[in-house]
């Protein structure tokens, strides 16, 4: 047996005993289902109703506000408009009221857009601001078109509501809604590889600083190149996560084909929804349930896979080379606080731009960019395969990616068969540079 | 004697600093050779390139006949000063793992290992993590792992630090049975009496040069003082000393004796001992005669400091 496939067997099985391993790999998926549904259910959680006092001088907008008064609506309005200002400011401050909405009375409509005033104790959430502006700038505009003798009935036949009906070129239906299951898919993976990256990227640090304090460091050297260890190493941690990562795949699949057989699809490739299918499943209760489940399916799954793969080998080995390169860097992981910073960095922007630039625009010059440079190209790029990225782009970003990964192996490599050998400094960058001369 | 390991002209800098400087050695095969140095001479720098740790700047090692190269690493078998296994691993698994990183299959490995275990009476831990071993048993581990794939260069750095005097004694034994299997024995240490004890052939590097080279009888020789202790019963003590103050600087000795004698410390230049014995022995009854022979630790401090 050749002495790297001995050190990636060696690394492999430290890591796979590992108790956290086995915790980590079959408690995980719990813990996300388990944060996933805690996050629903507070979301679901009815919020305590806000009375909302509206003294309205105008004697025009109290109604509308009224009106929206529901059972279980978050706010409930309160006409007070006979109340002077100075009693409802009172009872604002003893807390009666959370909220209180003053129009007061101006010579004309224009006047008022600027003069009303909302008082409150705690700082009003945005969307009730917006709907309150809402309620009332629709309303002047009303009386505005009233008065300027326009048909309101009229306008309101000639303004449209435009329903964009989704299709793909193959012809098949495309659900609303797509998109955000896009958005959700291509985030989970982008997030999924930062945090393999980080954990697993660590974990080889701890393994390079385990056999720097224990000492062993020089007997295994003494039989292997600095280089054979440290590829070994990075290598058998590699296996362990993709094993992690394929029995999670397992379970997630199971769970998939589970709900698509709870629903009734058809999962093999080929199945397409027909038009008809469309139409008798609108008429079925768990229709709509039926078709997520079905485009689920339809979505490139396994160039989604594949880019995961892909992209988490290469980014897990291109950041884990600065991770062992760090290890033997340093004496213990306190100290490698410093040089971690700089690693964490294009990780973390990468998960920012997957989020906000990848949504709004998966195919806009951001995005597209930042899915070539290397640091950040395995989160980006993977954010963007579900929403269909042309081959080349692929081929120069994986290209590019590995590319960079030889170039930094080989400065890692002797910066960490320097560092190994070192005890007892703290380095500095400076230092780092000079050891890559030695 | 031919020679197992051959240095020639090392140079090792690290940055300005000048590590070794054109340091040469020959090992002679089949020799117990003593490396000795203070601390930061460059010992541990020299030992690392002949187990090609690091490349030398310039020059080269010669081992066996052949440039030093990747293969050699499997007849090389080295225990660095400082040590250590896997903590979490056990013992077992542990020492096939650094066996057949030196090239054993795992059969094979397994038999050496079984041998040396039993050899060294630790049968029972092969399912022990390291954690649970003491310091000294960890060192027994290691001690093996060296030994294990029957290397021709043993290349020992402090070997007995962490073994109580017992285990001291098992380890240098097993030593010595391994010279007189065949393999030749590189000894760095700052323990001069086991130096004395041990080794056939010692070198001194200091300040990253190599002062001293050779066998020990030579380098001795080289180092002798020409002074003698010598006791001798007499009754006009004036007398002698008188007589040999003429020819020879004296100065008052310590030893163990029977008698009551005069004990005195005599360097006798390029005199022969002869001269003083017939001196001697004019004046009276001479109980102790010995050349003053200096230690390889007056050696080492002499050499060191001088």
């Amino acid at each position: 047996m050749s002495i790297i496939s001995l050190i990636i067997k060696r690394e492999f099985i430290a890591k796979v005993r590992n108790k956290s391993f086995v915790v980590m790999t079959f408690l995980s998926p719990l813990l996300f289902v388990a944060v996933a549904g805690f996050i629903g259910y507070l979301s679901s959680m009815k919020a305590e109703t806000k009375r909302i006092a509206i003294h309205d001088e105008t004697g025009l907008f109290a109604d509308d506000f009224v009106k929206q008064n529901k059972k279980d609506a978050e706010y409930k309005y309160i006409n007070l408009s006979e109340i002077n200002i100075a009693a409802l400011k009172d009872s604002i401050a003893k807390e009666n009221f959370s909220g209180l909405l003053v129009i007061p009375k101006t010579n004309n409509e224009k006047d008022l857009e600027s003069k009303i005033d909302f008082i409150s104790n705690n700082s009003p959430s945005i969307s009730f601001i917006e709907n309150t502006q809402d309620v009332i700038a629709s309303k002047i505009t009303k009386i505005n078109l009233e008065k300027a003798k326009l048909d309101t009935l009229a306008i309101q036949k000639a303004q449209a509501a435009v329903n964009i009906h989704l299709a793909k070129a193959s012809g098949e239906e495309s659900l609303k809604g797509l998109n955000e299951i896009k958005i959700g898919i291509g985030g989970a993976f982008g997030y999924l590889i930062m945090m393999f990256i980080i954990i697993y990227g660590n974990m080889v640090m701890r393994s390079v600083i385990e056999e720097k304090t224990n000492r062993i460091i020089e007997i295994i050297i003494s039989s292997v190149k600095p280089f054979q260890l440290m590829i070994g190493k990075i290598v058998g941690t590699s296996l362990a996560g993709l094993l992690q990562f394929t029995i999670w795949a397992i379970i997630g699949l199971s769970l998939m084909f589970a709900a698509s057989a709870f629903f009734g699809v058809d999962v093999s490739p080929t199945a397409r929804i027909s038009p008809e299918m469309m139409q008798s499943a609108q008429h079925e209760l768990s229709g709509t349930a039926q078709m997520y489940i079905a485009e689920l399916w339809n979505l490139p799954i396994a160039s989604i896979i594949i880019g995961f793969v892909v992209y988490f080998v290469g980014g897990y080995f291109l950041y884990s080379s600065f991770y062992a390169a760090i290890g033997a860097a340093v004496d213990n992981q306190t100290d490698s606080q410093q040089f971690l910073l700089p690693i964490i960095m294009p990780l973390i922007l990468s998960v920012y731009i997957g989020f906000f630039t990848v949504v709004n625009d998966p195919h806009g010059t951001v995005a597209v960019l930042f899915s070539m440079i290397p640091l950040t190209s395995p989160i980006v790029m993977l954010m963007r395969i579900p929403f269909g990225v042309p081959w080349w782009q692929i081929a120069i970003s994986v290209s590019l990616l590995f590319a960079t990964f030889f170039i930094v192996v080989w400065f890692a490599a002797k910066i960490y068969r320097v560092g190994i050998l070192m005890y007892g400094k703290k380095p500095t960058w400076k230092e780092l540079y000079k050891w890559l001369k030695y | 004697m031919s020679n197992l390991l051959e240095v020639h002209k090392v140079v090792k800098k690290y940055g300005d600093y000048v590590a070794l400087n054109e340091v040469s050695l020959n090992v002679p095969k089949g020799s117990i050779y003593g490396l000795l140095g203070p601390n930061g001479a460059g010992k541990t720098s020299l030992i690392r390139i002949i187990n090609q740790i690091t490349l030398p700047d310039s020059g080269e090692v010669i081992l066996d006949g052949e440039k030093l190269q990747p293969k050699h690493v499997q007849t090389i078998g080295y225990l660095p000063e400082e040590r250590g296994l896997y903590n979490s691993m056990k013992v077992g698994e542990q020492c096939l793992y650094l066996a057949q990183m030196k090239g054993l299959s795992k059969a094979e490995a397994k038999m050496q290992l079984e041998y040396w275990f039993d050899r060294l009476g630790i049968q029972g831990w092969w399912n022990k993590k390291i954690q649970e071993l003491s310091k000294g048993m960890a060192q027994k581990i290691q001690f093996v792992v060296c030994v294990l794939h029957k290397p021709k260069l043993l290349i020992f750095d402090e070997p007995f630090s962490g073994f109580d005097p017992v285990n001291a004694n098992v380890i240098k034994d097993e030593i010595l049975a391994l010279r007189e299997q065949g393999a030749t024995i590189i000894f760095s240490t700052h323990r001069m009496e086991s130096v004395e004890e041990l080794c056939d052939h010692i070198a001194l590097i200091h300040k990253s040069n190599k002062l001293i080279e050779g066998k020990v009888g030579d380098v001795k020789r080289k180092f002798r003082t020409n002074s003698f202790e010598v006791g001798i019963l007499t009754s006009n003590v004036e007398g002698l000393m008188y007589d040999i103050t003429q020819k020879f600087t004296v100065s008052p000795a310590r030893f163990k004796s029977l008698n009551d004698d005069l004990k005195l410390n005599i360097d006798i230049g390029n005199a022969t001992p002869n001269e003083l014995l017939n001196i001697l022995t004019q004046r009276g009854q001479v109980t102790h005669f010995v050349e003053k022979i200096p230690s390889i630790n007056d050696i080492f401090i002499q050499t060191v400091t001088g």
